[in-house]
């Protein structure tokens, strides 16, 4: 609710609406004797003092009727809404308990109820039902059904699709409970905000039927029988066709505004996105001398998002040119965090600290925006987990390469487009010539990851950092990315920060391994020691969890007991002491990342 | 329980072509193949999802029961974990509430844990759930497809293990799908290799790992990754 009230928009609307409800309430008391006053010395008055908004033929204020009418104008609109509503979630719900060719009819026939026009329909329904508010109302109520039938039968073909609809039909759950239990309850929150919608589209509906004559009959009185009423002065009198125009508006504009701001509270969207978060020096601490030689240092980075929520905590990483590194950990454990944070696209509205984010021997914390875009660009390749989200589907794949020349070494557009051939071959796509000239889509999983390296590998790239490349392919193609991945480390001398979930698979990859855990860096060892040497209880258990082809199948799998506790609720103490085995009172205290032999570093107070 | 010469086809094309499989009672048979192959078409079918032609002998309907690959997908978000474990369950209210604290002792999970929802849970504890539910049929068959690919590496162990004590406890039979070949292993006796909608190789796990036949299983055997070796 307090998500609602945030925007203006929704502020606006919900203001609005209690507005009216507080009118529909109050008004019929307070101004009803005047509304129904009747004053032969002022017929067809213009606005005056006495009467701001004027007088109608029988000398009544038609402010105070403005006034009064709010309340019938809002309660024919909300009937009308929920006949609608209701002759259109049954409509929209029969296909679904329904023999299949009795849900063709049904769907066949909302189809063409919705490709009927809205005002038509509620015209002849209200000319068969008759004159009045009765058919007024019936009028709209058959316009609005339609709309809520569609809607109800889209969403509840979606329910229909999931997982578990399917496995209550394997239970051998009745159709008519798998609507009531599943189909039902999972549709009805966008039905609700819908109906908020339908109200404000009624209100205006019904004022449209009154204004044409149909509506509400003399003496009742609604708002749109009132702009009916006064629009044949309009010329003369302007004043008396306002009021109930405005009314009529802002009811509808509130109704709007309030069912917009529910749905878009609901579902969860945020405000607008902006760019992504650039680097912040954090404060008061001092991180060393720089490493001259590696490719990429990171010291003390931290990712926090409002509320508390810190993914990546005081995280610190050296990468040397020609190393993979492999950053392993699990979901939540904030490793692509850290990669988006090095390649400076940690959406909005997180921020990045760091006391140093050194690329290629330039601190990206201080360099202009212009001169860090234009070093990520050249000296960055980034590979995603799932490869179309790097390549543009509806352009040819060798376009898309040939831009990365053009745009980053001013290459000619024939030179780029060679290039991009030629690197397509490099990374053994079959036919690069024809391939380039195709779109994504035409090509497999493994060929287009093959060609975001290939995308890569256009530049000279310094940097190559690799998002679970291959956790969308099948082994077979694992193996060949891998190799791929290994050959272009050696080749151009980059270093290679290789991020996955899959320890089997960075073992066999890397030269040396980073386990991460709740936001920070537990152990850092090479990768000859990874499945003798681990020393973090964390890493051993990772281990000892996952079964390789050695695995001895007479005994349990190891299991870590509990879950990684979420980026919010990371405590100040060692956040795997929960699920530990060796965990003592030291422990609540957190373990700083400690040399531990040769090329190891450990941060767990038990590790000797 | 025998599947015998089964087809699906989608229009023009044959995802699982004229496939024969025996899963004894009791036993876990593991089924490997790549994305495409038609191991999960071939799931669906032998679980009355998706039609078939050709034969499932010695297993009714409701005696197949499926465990999706997805825990966060397959539990309906706004039902109680208490209520989607007794969907499956055909007994008196009083007598269900019994039976669905027995199913989820069974799966290890508290009984307290009925009465909250999906989002409260863990990936793992969701496919507890997932199981507990499909074991309140009291199925002939549990069709596991790709049951641990979406849960992380501490939590699969935990669920894997807990396969093998269901198999051991109650003589569950299982079809475990997997594209891991080294959880196949850990977890079956028979192992059957999908390509192409076809099968190319069944033997024990034994035969299988140690001495496969067909060049497309020894391919996959040779790309699964090992820790150290480079």
């Amino acid at each position: 609710m307090r998500h609602l009230l945030r925007t203006p928009a929704g502020l606006a609307g919900a203001s609005l609406v209690a507005l009216m409800v507080v009118l529909a309430v109050a008004g019929p008391p307070i101004w009803g004797a005047a509304a129904e006053r009747i004053d032969p010395a002022a017929l067809l008055q213009g606005s005056s003092a006495a009467h701001s908004l004027g007088t109608d033929s029988l000398g009544r204020d038609l402010l105070a009727r403005v006034l009064v009418a709010g309340r019938l104008s809002l309660a024919l609109a909300a009937l009308a809404t929920l006949i609608g509503a209701a002759a259109g979630i049954v409509l929209g719900a029969l296909p679904s308990v329904l023999p299949r060719r009795a849900a063709r009819l049904v769907t066949g026939t909302v189809n063409a109820l919705v490709a009927f026009p809205g005002l038509l329909l509620a015209m002849f329904t209200a000319v068969v039902v008759g004159l009045g508010a009765r058919g007024a109302v019936l009028g709209v109520g058959a316009a609005i059904a339609p709309g809520f039938a569609r809607l109800t039968q889209t969403l509840a073909a979606s329910v229909a699709r999931a997982d578990y609809v399917a496995a209550a039909r394997m239970l051998g759950v009745p159709r008519r409970r798998v609507l009531t239990a599943h189909v039902l309850p999972n549709v009805a929150e966008p039905l609700i905000l819908h109906l908020t919608q339908a109200l404000g589209g009624a209100l205006l509906g019904l004022a449209g039927m009154s204004f044409l004559g149909l509506g509400v009959q003399p003496p009742s009185f609604d708002w749109g029988r009132l702009l009916f009423d006064g629009f044949a002065r309009i010329y003369a009198t302007p004043a008396v066709a306002v009021g109930p125009a405005v009314a009529v508006a802002l009811a509808g504009v509130g109704f709007n505004l309030l069912g917009d701001a529910l749905a878009r509270a609901a579902s969860r969207t945020g405000p607008p996105a902006r760019g992504p978060a650039a680097p912040v020096a954090s404060e008061n601490r001092s991180p060393g001398e720089p490493d001259a030689r590696a490719v990429l240092e990171v010291r003390d980075l931290t990712v926090t998002f409002p509320g508390g929520v810190t993914p990546v905590r005081g995280l610190s990483l050296t990468v040397a040119p020609g190393e993979i590194v492999g950053l392993v950990g699990e979901s939540g454990s904030g490793k692509s965090l850290t990669a988006a944070a090095i390649g400076g696209l940690v959406p909005y509205p997180g921020t990045v600290r760091a006391a140093r984010l050194r690329l290629c021997g330039a601190d990206l914390g201080e360099l202009t925006a212009e001169r860090r875009r234009r070093l990520l660009g050249t000296s960055l390749a980034m590979v995603f987990q799932d490869p179309m989200a790097s390549l543009n589907p509806a352009l040819r794949i060798g376009g898309q390469l040939a831009e990365v020349a053009v745009v980053h070494q001013g290459a000619s557009r024939a030179e780029a487009a060679a290039r991009a051939v030629d690197r397509l071959g490099h990374v053994h796509v079959p036919e690069p010539d024809r391939r380039a000239r195709q779109h994504p889509h035409e090509l497999s999983g493994g060929m287009r990851q093959r060609a975001v390296i290939a995308m890569g590998l256009m530049g000279t790239p310094r940097l190559i950092i690799a998002d679970e490349p291959t956790t969308a392919l099948d082994v077979t193609v694992q193996r060949q990315i891998l190799h791929l991945l290994r050959r272009a480390t050696e080749e151009t001398g980059a270093a290679t920060l290789f991020i996955s979930h899959d320890i089997a698979v960075v073992g066999e990859l890397c030269h040396r391994v980073v386990v991460m855990y709740a936001g920070r860096v537990v152990e850092d060892l090479p990768v000859e020691g990874l499945a003798t040497a681990a020393a973090h209880p964390y890493t051993r258990a990772l281990i000892a969890s996952l079964p390789d082809m050695d695995t001895d199948t007479s005994q349990p799998l190891a299991s870590i007991p509990g879950r990684q506790p979420p980026p919010g609720e990371v405590g100040s103490g060692c956040a795997f002491a929960p699920r530990c085995p060796l965990a003592g009172e030291q422990c609540a205290e957190a373990p700083p990342l400690l040399p531990y032999g040769t090329d190891h570093h450990v941060a767990c107070w038990k590790a000797t | 329980m025998i599947i015998k010469s089964l087809t699906v086809r989608f229009g023009a094309f044959t995802a699982v072509d004229d496939v024969t499989l025996e899963v004894p009672p009791g036993s876990i048979v593991g089924l490997v193949g790549e994305s495409g192959s038609g191991k999960s078409t071939l799931a669906r079918a032998v679980s009355g999802l998706v039609p078939y032609t050709g034969e499932i002998i010695g297993a009714g309907r409701r005696r197949v029961q499926m465990v999706f690959q997805d825990p966060y997908a397959s539990l309906d978000p706004r039902m109680r974990v208490g209520a989607s474990v007794a969907e499956g369950v055909r007994l008196s209210r009083a007598a269900r509430r019994v039976e669905v604290e027995r199913l989820l002792s069974l799966v290890s999970l508290p009984a307290e844990l009925a009465g909250r929802y999906p989002r409260e849970l863990s990936g793992g504890q969701r496919q507890r759930v997932a199981i507990a539910r499909a074991l309140g049929a009291r199925p002939d068959l549990l069709v596991a497809d790709e049951i641990t690919s979406a849960l992380d590496v501490s939590v699969q162990g935990a669920v894997l293990n807990l396969v093998r004590e269901l198999r051991a406890e109650l003589g569950l039979s299982v079809l475990f799908i997997s594209h891991d070949l080294a959880v196949v292993r850990y977890v079956c006796d028979v192992i059957a290799v999908l390509h192409r909608g076809r099968l190319v190789e069944v033997g024990t796990t034994d035969e299988v790992v140690g001495s496969p036949r067909a060049a497309y299983t020894r391919a996959l055997l040779e790309a699964v990754p090992r820790l150290g070796r480079r």
